[in-house]
């Protein structure tokens, strides 16, 4: 996750960075305060001063500013993975405790191999054949879960051709460990010899 | 009398009896609360024990020692206890001892029912560490999701064993809650009005309504679950119109507000210590109950942020996540009053200082990535990973842990009267502290790097050894650093000096008397007029050892305290405890004895158990009440008050009041469950539905409309001074012909295992049946009371409490019934 191969990958890096950067800043805020109490000299206060900056100052207006920026931050990017592209390429997946099989539109079904092209939008229909699973390859971008019924869908893109590891990420019972699997990104020629069947 | 006979006047009233058998018949606040700690800090340590196993296993790659399936109980029973067996119940033992004391009065509103629930929770757990020792323990995770624990996919014991021990023990939350939220409202010291009650009344208030409110989500769930397993009714499965999305919606309905119901208590601990050592008054009393009711209400609105990755529309998931942000804004108020609070006073660094450090520093990490994963796109990353185990323990560990830590410091002097020479608290602070942050800090890393959770081993090229052994090295420190803590006040309680009373010099009334605390807490109750009443009037405990408060003068042996008003605190009523009983422990094993046939699916024994405890519960009800009227009773201070029985609205009518907001909070979520499976899971609609049937709906409403018409006239008649027995009679009857039509329904629905509109169709019926014979067992009673003599003029609050059922049970006859043949009238 923190070395994402994708854009949904990258900008939740990105994200996670801005957070623990503002994060520590607040956490060595609250330390200071918390050290100054303890400083010996100090003149009395009266309660309803001491009431405005604390609570209304600190506790109301502090803590809104900075949850309101970083919503509307977490927001628009949640908005942007999730909005809708124009042509994405349509595979499916489906989950079973037995292992992942992958589908395509134009050729048969691949075990426990997913394979998209490189560079460009995959939007990945995921369903299960008995329990719940989730499907999540970390340097792509986020999970999602395989739900017995539904249908949920989700958007990846690699930068680069290679191989991605996957794995299910909803605790299934034994053999939960080894639920994993991998995602091959071709080049735009791989991808189309893949589609006429020539690679396995 | 002088103080020395009024003490062994009162204490002979009032104490438990000696050796073994006191353990067994005791009802006394004082001794279930410590029972309740002492048991909930035994499970601490098995739940402990496990988790020192999860991270041994992990240390190192492909490590032997945890089989896949022995990890997976591992897990899961750390988790259920932890959460069921060791953190709820330490709150309840902790209000159940303070809350009366605090409060100035001599006991809680039922001392029997909190003898029930003690035994509930003593007998449940027992059932969940037998699941343990013989290797047969849940291991579904804490959150048991179906279909994994649904029969197909687990079909041993282990599930059923979590369902139906943990519903056990939550009764002993339920009774808890109820009798809190009345010893709160009602049983306060009189002058105390609301705004002058010590802070952590408002803390376990809120907490207790909150526990009303959320744990019938799970209740539900749980039945449901069970009835799916055992009798395969398919309410989870997708297949035939189920839908396992309804188990994580109830489970999270609970699951979230489950983590505030922990963490407030804790957050009360926090509110009282900081001021006491800070040598100051709480800044912002006001200011901190309104956000702790915010708070309360924030979040039962969150319930969906454990969801995020199920596939909900982006809309709802940014609403749930604008929600889970906002919820930080009550605790960042609190969080800076309690730092403005230091400022204002002069912090000392006493042993509870310590842990409230601790707090501080821990819990603000866990909220800021709280607040992180609060931000939908980085959930779907750390979802399910590591990084989601360290954040849930900065959270638990850091607001519960380390206050309830403080808090037991802060208050042992006054449970023993003794005080502390070793130092040892203090180095176990430190392992504590550096234990914990070294173990989960590593933790936050090894999520990002992608370690999931729940995961018995991992590979050696996943890179993550050194993280891991670092983690697990450490995590040992801490538990070091617990044992000492242990150490500490078994020293403490054996060998420690007797000390001074109210050594922190707070202004709670706890502190107002004997260290340990007298069987009957206050030889005189105390007339409040400020919240620190100790601080503003230091002789107050010898003036009340003195008797020039109220009730200094027990009447005929018995057991009394007052009854007040709710906001302005005038006193109204005095009440009569009963005494020691063996009651409560025969209806909790015969309880046991319910839960048991379930589990073990010896089905025959199921409903003798249920006669058994509507056996026992009658006897119970029946021992309360006098057949005389007693007229007012001298109170002290020139002060005449009637006896609760002889006032229009006794102790029973306000808990039942508060145990039928827990049944409402039931049934909404049974509605809820109805409504989402029918909108949202496939499958539907169903095959058939089911067929209109004009005389059930007819009567069954008919019925429905009489019975409070009935019970209202009753009512009249026993205030007024008439012959009730007529009217009540009629009520029963009218409940009766209720209970048929929806009998009727329950044996009309379509094949329950073919569908899960049946499925729901039958439980519907089901519940408004079950209360059709439990009103109709409580008119039966009131009949046999009125038969009997023991309702006059006076002794009116009786047919009130009936009257409260009879109403609800008339409004879930009437919706069931409309809402099953919905479909048909539409059709
Ligand atoms: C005493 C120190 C503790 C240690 C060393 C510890 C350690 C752990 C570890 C390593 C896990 C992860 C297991 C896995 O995912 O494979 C875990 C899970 C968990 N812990 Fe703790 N824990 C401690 C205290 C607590 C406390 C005080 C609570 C709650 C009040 C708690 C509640 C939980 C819960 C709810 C889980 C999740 C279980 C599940 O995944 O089903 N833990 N703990
Ligand atoms: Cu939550």
């Amino acid at each position: 996750m923190l070395d994402p191969a994708g854009p949904a990958a990258r900008e939740i890096a990105t994200l996670w960075w801005i957070m623990l950067g503002g994060s520590f800043a607040i956490l060595v805020f609250v330390t200071i305060l918390l050290a100054l109490s303890f400083r010996p000299d100090r003149r009395q206060h009266d309660d309803v001063r001491m009431e405005r900056t604390w609570i209304v100052g600190l506790g109301l207006g502090f803590s809104v500013a900075v949850l309101a920026a970083l919503l509307s931050y977490g927001v628009a990017t949640g908005a942007r993975l999730t909005a809708p592209s124009e042509t994405p390429v349509q595979v499916t997946a489906k989950a079973t405790l037995a292992g992942w099989t992958f589908g395509y539109d134009a050729r048969d079904d691949t075990e426990d191999v997913l394979h998209i092209p490189a560079r460009r939008d995959v939007e990945v229909a995921i369903t299960t054949g008995d329990i719940i699973h989730s499907f999540w390859v970390p340097r792509l971008a986020g999970k999602i879960d395989a739900i017995p019924g539904h249908v949920n869908r989700l958007r990846i893109e690699a930068d680069t051709p290679g191989v991605y590891q996957g794995r299910s990420a909803e605790y299934s019972g034994p053999g939960y460990l080894d639920l994993r699997f991998t995602v091959q990104a071709h080049d735009a020629d791989g991808w189309q010899e893949f589609l006429r069947g020539e690679t396995e | 009398m002088n103080a020395l006979q009024r003490h062994r006047k009162l204490d002979a009233i009032w104490a438990s009896d000696k050796g073994f058998r006191g353990w067994f018949n005791t009802v006394s606040h004082t001794d279930l609360g410590r029972m309740f700690l002492v048991t909930a800090f035994f499970y601490f340590g098995v739940a402990g024990v496990l988790s020192m196993l999860i991270r041994a296993q992990l240390a190192t790659p492909h490590s032997a020692w945890a089989s896949e399936e022995v990890y997976a109980q591992l897990f899961t029973m750390h988790g259920t206890i932890m959460m069921f067996l060791f953190a709820i119940p330490a709150i309840e033992g902790m209000a159940v001892y303070l809350i009366p004391k605090m409060l100035g009065t001599r006991d809680l509103a039922y001392p029997r029912l909190t003898a029930y629930g003690y035994w509930c929770y003593a007998f449940g757990g027992a059932m969940m560490l037998a699941s343990l020792v013989l290797g047969l323990a849940p291991d579904g995770g804490w959150f048991m999701y179906p279909p994994l624990t649904g029969g197909i996919h687990s079909p041993g014991i282990n599930t059923d064993f979590w369902l139906i021990g943990i519903t056990f023990v939550e009764i002993s939350a339920i009774c808890a809650a109820v009798e809190l939220c009345v010893s709160i409202l009602k049983f306060r010291a009189p002058g105390m009005s609301l705004d002058k009650m010590p802070i952590f009344g408002w803390y376990i208030l809120v907490t207790s309504l909150m526990i009303l409110t959320g744990f019938p989500p799970l209740i539900l769930g749980s039945i449901l679950l069970e009835l799916e397993r055992a009798f395969g009714l398919p309410f989870f499965q997708a297949e035939l119109g189920g839908d396992s999305l309804l188990w994580q919606h109830l489970f999270w309905l609970f699951g979230h507000p489950e983590v505030y119901i922990i963490f407030l208590p804790a957050a009360g601990i926090l509110s009282t210590l900081i001021p006491v050592m800070a040598r100051t008054t709480l800044l912002g009393y006001g200011w901190i109950v309104a956000s702790v009711v915010a708070l309360a209400f924030l979040s039962f609105g969150l319930w969906v942020h454990h969801m995020f990755t199920t596939g909900i529309p982006h809309m709802g998931v940014a609403f749930f996540s604008a929600a889970s942000t906002l919820v930080a804004v009550p605790t960042a108020v609190q969080l800076f009053a309690w730092i403005g609070t230091m400022w204002k006073g002069r912090p000392e660094l006493h042993m509870p200082m310590l842990h409230i450090l601790g707090f501080f520093i821990t819990f603000v990490i866990g909220g800021l990535t709280g607040v992180m994963v609060a931000i939908v796109p980085f959930d779907w990353q750390v979802h399910d990973t590591a990084f989601i185990t360290a954040h849930l323990h900065y959270v638990l560990f850091g607001g519960f842990v380390f206050p309830i830590l403080a808090g037991l410091y802060y208050w042992l002097p006054l449970v023993t009267g003794r005080k502390r020479f070793f130092k040892l608290g203090e180095t176990a602070f430190v392992l504590i502290f550096t234990g914990f942050h070294g173990t989960f800090l590593a933790m936050h890393v090894l999520g990002l790097l992608g370690q999931r959770r729940r995961i018995h081993t991992y590979d050696v090229d996943a890179g993550w050894t050194a993280i891991n052994l670092t983690a697990s090295v450490f995590s040992f420190i801490m538990a070091i650093g617990l044992a000492l803590v242990l150490i500490d006040i078994i020293i403490h309680l054996f060998i420690a000096v007797r000390g001074a009373r109210s050594p922190w010099g707070a202004g709670t009334l706890e502190w107002a008397t004997m260290s340990p605390p007298p069987s009957y807490n206050f030889a005189s109750l105390p007339h409040v007029t400020s919240r620190a009443p100790y601080t503003d009037n230091p002789t107050l405990p010898d003036e009340m050892a003195r008797g020039l408060g109220y009730l200094s003068d027990p009447q005929e042996g018995r057991r009394e305290t007052l009854m007040i008003d709710v906001t302005s605190g005038t006193p109204e009523a005095v009440v009569v405890y009963p005494a020691n009983t063996f009651l409560p422990i025969k209806m909790a094993a015969v309880t046991g004895v319910f839960f048991l046939s379930l589990l073990l699916k010896v089905y025959w024994i199921t409903p003798l158990a249920v006669i058994g405890v509507a056996a026992l519960a009658w006897r119970w009800a029946w021992q309360l009440g006098a057949r005389n009227d007693a007229g007012p009773q001298p109170v002290g201070r020139d002060m005449y008050l009637p006896l609760s029985s002889e006032t229009a609205k006794s102790q029973g009518w306000w808990g039942s009041a508060f145990l039928l907001v827990a049944n409402a909070t039931f049934f909404g979520s049974l509605l809820f469950g109805y409504a989402f499976l029918w909108t949202i899971a496939p499958g539907w609609p169903p095959p058939v539905w089911l067929d209109l049937w004009l005389p059930e709906l007819a009567f069954g409403i008919a019925a429905a409309l009489a019975a409070p018409i009935l019970i209202r006239m009753t009512c009249a008649r026993v205030a007024g001074g008439q012959a009730a027995a007529a009217p009540c009679t009629m009520a029963l009857v009218a409940v009766v012909v209720l209970a048929v039509c929806l009998a009727s329904l329950m044996l009309r629905t379509p094949d329950p295992s073919m569908h899960a509109y049946g499925a729901t169709l039958l439980v519907l019926g089901g519940y408004g049946f079950f209360h059709a014979a439990v009103t109709g067992v409580m008119l039966g009673f009131l009949r046999a009371r009125i038969a009997k003599g023991h309702t006059s003029q006076a002794r009116r609050a009786e047919p009130a409490i009936v009257r409260l059922w009879v109403d609800y049970t008339a409004a879930v006859g009437i919706l069931c019934l409309t809402i099953a043949h919905l479909p048909a009238l539409l059709t």
